[in-house]
């Protein structure tokens, strides 16, 4: 009976966000619901990109490229083709785990900063191309018919129903990220990370690896997508690829310690946290903005590791819990 | 018949923008070159450019080409300032970090801007004139800038080549500890090359704003097209950053000719990732 | 099967810059092959060539009868082949134990992470670094982080393995205790290549010896034939104290 100790990392992460899940449930308060589904949101995207990141060492800027596609994709099967919810996520997500393939096959050949380019120069050629093309609305973007709520007895039901459903792809991201950081897969990710030559000397198949780390990087980003401008009932080019959204993912990864489960986790609810109070607080929020700035920048001179990274440094014995 | 008409009118203006985005993307490529540094503060700094002509022209009357001078020089100043704050400790650090110290200047120059001139579109009504090419008519204002941006490569290429900090960059850019084995005071080197980087990234800004609109937002698009100059050229290569500033310049010109104008972000960006898998050293080369 | 290794006739071109000038031979399962040279004259680039970190310009490398001349690196890592690493390549943020992990986990054999613990551990023990199993491996020093690479490699249960100046850098004794596990090695079977500079100890261990100059082949025979072989010698008398070492022990 070993096996347990394995998953004992999973045990914090998935205590902070069945907490968060169940914080708008207790307050019963719409507001908190809505914090509460940026934060799970931040989760799942974090975590997502810390498969790409943070175990295989590659930098993607252009994340958020597989959660404007993936939305795109399946909001126009719910809307246009009035498919459930369900099944557009569905979609949704294996359409961003194929574009990551494909993509994968070619660019991750690119090491260090030119991949980062890369993925920048994908994001923004996709928010361009999605703003060409008419089917998908063009610029204007597609807008939900009030109708396709009704199936779910009405927008106040449905969008109760999304937070739910976001909870839940939040707790699969986390299963996901453990499952790979504990696999044999996992491992030969973190040889790549460290060295790829060794790695594929030791006879890790490096170029297959790191498409799939892409994809399942990329899977449940395409369905965050679809449930997110579901529930915001619009999407256009411009909200669907922001870049700076994609950077943000990167520094909350950074912020919470890359390479862990429970660092995305951390990083995402401070980072959003204190986006947060500093957007509202009267003192800090005309330059909440350099705030931010600032204390990133504290972060990545003095803590690159970030916080969990910094943790499992000064205290080797917390090693199996913070994973 | 349509089509060429429409190219040639479209032409002329796209290669003199050309020369303009060149010398913004030639400060980005200069940095990587010399530090291996993705520098992401970049785009507000083409915007503070943007903002140093309009405080100087439309607060203090200084002509906006005059206000180069000043900008130029605040600019190299800015850029050794931030080397040290927030480059210097992370320059041997993996990509993300130097990526992210970079990105957090960006941040803070944003918050700073949009406290002090909120986000909303500026304008320098600066008129120089203009006269007709053919069936074109051309701005002095795009003219005289593009022709300030020949001269500011010409005086790079003379610095890189002809004087002892610029042989010292071109040495460091090559290999870094060897030009330091060679006794080349690598710290200053690298601080003066981010205060060069900069201080082109502002000189454009400035000059752009004397034909555009702008906010404090917008060198986040230049600083784009940077990326993809930087790439046409050779990421490394500031001289090749002229004319990949040049092939995007014709790019913007001559597609509206024959595809709607908003496929040119596409076809940019398609074509920047396309020569970053074929030709990672750019169409003319550049460092390994 | 003849040779566990055919090296047939290899040439690598850097642009206009020959490393390897058409080098063959043949090598014998359970053996030990001592492959020497002055600085430059391709050893390392033999083994690159071999390994498949980059193919052959001509020429042909045959292992377990197989042409792996265009295989990659992780093809022939599954072959059965394992390397160290002139200058190592640790895995930095990694355990020691998870290093070697990685080795028994990708190579020849593919063990899962449950069957691999126990075989890192029980290579570990061999290489004598079991009670650094837990630290980070960029906490070794060198002389721990050569047992690593071997380790590494060991864990993947390789046919053959290509060890690159394993005995570099280290101090007397360190160097004794290496060559006692390089013979350890060939005695459970596996057949090794060594590049080497440490003169006495590489003509100790080895069945048989190439000499690599200007990346062609100019000598190769059991130890006593390299030893009193003239071109060798000549070879070696760019550098006159090795020369001068050469012809001491041929005199004794």
């Amino acid at each position: 009976m070993k096996n347990w100790r394995n998953h004992l990392g999973l045990l914090l992460p998935m205590l902070v966000v069945i907490g968060f899940s169940l914080w708008p449930v207790i307050t019963g308060n719409i507001s908190t619901r809505e914090s509460a589904f940026t934060i799970l949101k931040a989760i799942a995207l974090a975590s997502s990109l810390n498969i790409l990141l943070g175990y295989t060492g590659y930098v993607s800027f252009g994340h958020i490229v597989f959660y404007g596609f993936g939305g795109y994709i399946g909001l126009y099967f719910v809307n246009q083709q009035d498919w459930s919810i369900w099944a557009g996520m569905l979609v949704g997500g294996i359409s961003a785990g194929i574009l990551a393939f494909l993509l994968g096959k070619a660019i991750l050949r690119l090491r260090g900063a030119y991949f980062a380019l890369a993925t920048i120069g994908i994001n923004e050629a996709m928010k361009a191309l999605f703003n060409n093309l008419d089917l998908f609305g063009g610029p204007i973007g597609m807008v939900l018919n009030f109708s396709v709520y009704k199936a779910y007895g009405g927008a106040a039901k449905a969008l109760g129903m999304a937070f739910y459903i976001m909870a839940g792809l939040t707790i699969i991201a986390l299963i996901i990220s453990h499952l790979v950081r504990t696999s044999k897969f996992g491992l030969g990710l973190l040889a790549i990370r460290e060295d790829e030559d060794a790695a594929e000397v030791m006879g890790v198949v490096a170029p297959d690896t790191k498409t799939w780390a892409y994809v399942l990087s990329a899977i449940i980003p395409g369905m965050v997508g679809v449930l997110f401008f579901f529930k915001n009932g619009n999407v256009e080019p411009h909200v669907a690829f922001p870049l700076h959204s994609s950077i943000e993912l990167l520094v909350m990864v950074m912020l919470g310690g890359q390479g862990t489960v429970l660092g995305p986790i951390l990083g995402a609810f401070a980072y959003q946290g204190m986006r947060g109070y500093f957007v509202t607080s009267e003192f800090f929020k005309d330059i909440q903005l350099s705030v931010s700035g600032v204390l990133l920048l504290l972060i990545v001179l003095f803590i690159p590791a970030g916080a969990v990274g910094w943790l499992r440094q000064k205290f080797p014995t917390l090693r199996r819990v913070l994973q | 018949m349509q089509q060429i008409s429409l190219l040639l009118t479209s032409l002329p203006d796209g290669i003199l923008l050309g020369f303009v985005y060149g010398v913004a993307a030639m400060g980005l490529t200069l940095i990587w070159g010399v530090m291996d540094v993705i520098n992401l503060s970049h785009g507000p700094i083409i915007a503070l450019g943007m903002f140093g002509t309009f405080f100087l022209f439309i607060r203090s009357g200084i002509n906006p080409y005059l206000g180069l001078i000043p900008i130029a020089i605040v600019g190299l100043l800015l850029g050794v300032v931030i080397y040290f704050v927030a480059v210097h400790r992370v320059i041997n650090a993996p990509h993300l970090s130097s990526l992210l110290a970079t990105f957090s200047v960006n941040m803070i120059i944003i918050g700073i801007g949009t406290a002090v001139v909120t986000t909303s579109p500026y304008n320098v009504d600066f008129n120089m004139g203009s006269f007709q090419l053919g069936s074109t008519t051309v701005l002095g204002t795009r003219l005289i800038a593009a022709l300030i941006a020949i001269l500011v490569t010409g005086g790079l290429y003379l610095f890189l080549f002809r004087t002892r900090p610029g042989k010292y960059i071109r040495a460091v850019t090559n290999n870094r500890s060897a030009a330091e084995l060679m006794g080349i005071p690598s710290t200053r080197i690298l601080a003066l090359s981010f205060g060069l980087g900069t201080m082109l990234a502002a000189v454009s800004g400035a000059l752009i704003s004397t034909f555009f609109p702008f906010s404090i937002l917008a060198g986040g698009s230049y600083e784009l097209k940077s990326f993809v100059i930087g790439v046409l050229g050779g990421l490394g290569n500031p001289i090749g950053a002229l004319f990949g500033g040049l092939i995007l310049g014709v790019l913007e010109g001559a597609i509206p000719a024959f595809l709607e104008t908003s496929w040119v972000p596409v076809i940019e960006f398609g074509l920047f990732v396309v020569i970053l898998l074929v030709r990672p050293n750019g169409l003319f080369g550049a460092k390994q | 099967m003849t040779s566990l290794l055919q090296v047939k006739g290899v040439s690598k071109f850097f642009g206009g810059l020959q490393a390897l000038n058409d080098v063959t031979f043949e090598l014998p399962e359970g053996q030990i092959l001592g492959l020497i040279g002055p600085n430059g004259a391709g050893k390392t680039t033999l083994f690159n060539v071999i390994n498949g970190v980059y193919p052959a310009t001509e020429g042909q490398v045959i292992f377990k009868d197989q042409d792996v001349t265009e295989a990659k690196t992780y093809e022939m890592a599954k072959l059965g082949l394992a390397r160290t690493h002139q200058i190592v390549k640790p895995l930095n943020e990694l355990t020691v134990i998870e290093n070697v992990v990685v080795g028994a986990c990708f190579g020849r054999q593919g063990y899962s992470l449950r069957k691999a613990t126990p075989v890192a551990e029980e290579v570990l023990n061999f290489v004598g670094i079991a009670d650094r199993s837990d630290q980070l491996a960029s906490s070794l020093n060198v002389a721990q982080k050569k047992r690593l690479e071997m380790a590494r490699a060991l864990a993947a249960q390789p046919h053959l393995l290509l060890l690159d100046e394993v005995l570099a850098g280290l101090n007397q004794s360190e160097i004794a205790e290496m060559v006692e596990t390089v013979r350890k090695i060939r005695d459970k079977g596996i057949t090794i290549i060594m590049i080497e500079h440490v003169m006495e100890a590489v003509m100790n261990v080895s069945d048989r010896m190439i000499v690599l100059n200007f990346g062609a082949q100019i000598a190769e025979g059991n130890p006593d034939e390299i030893r009193n072989n003239p071109r060798v010698i000549e070879a070696y008398l760019g550098d006159p104290k090795l020369a001068q070492k050469l012809m001491q022990k041929a005199q004794e």
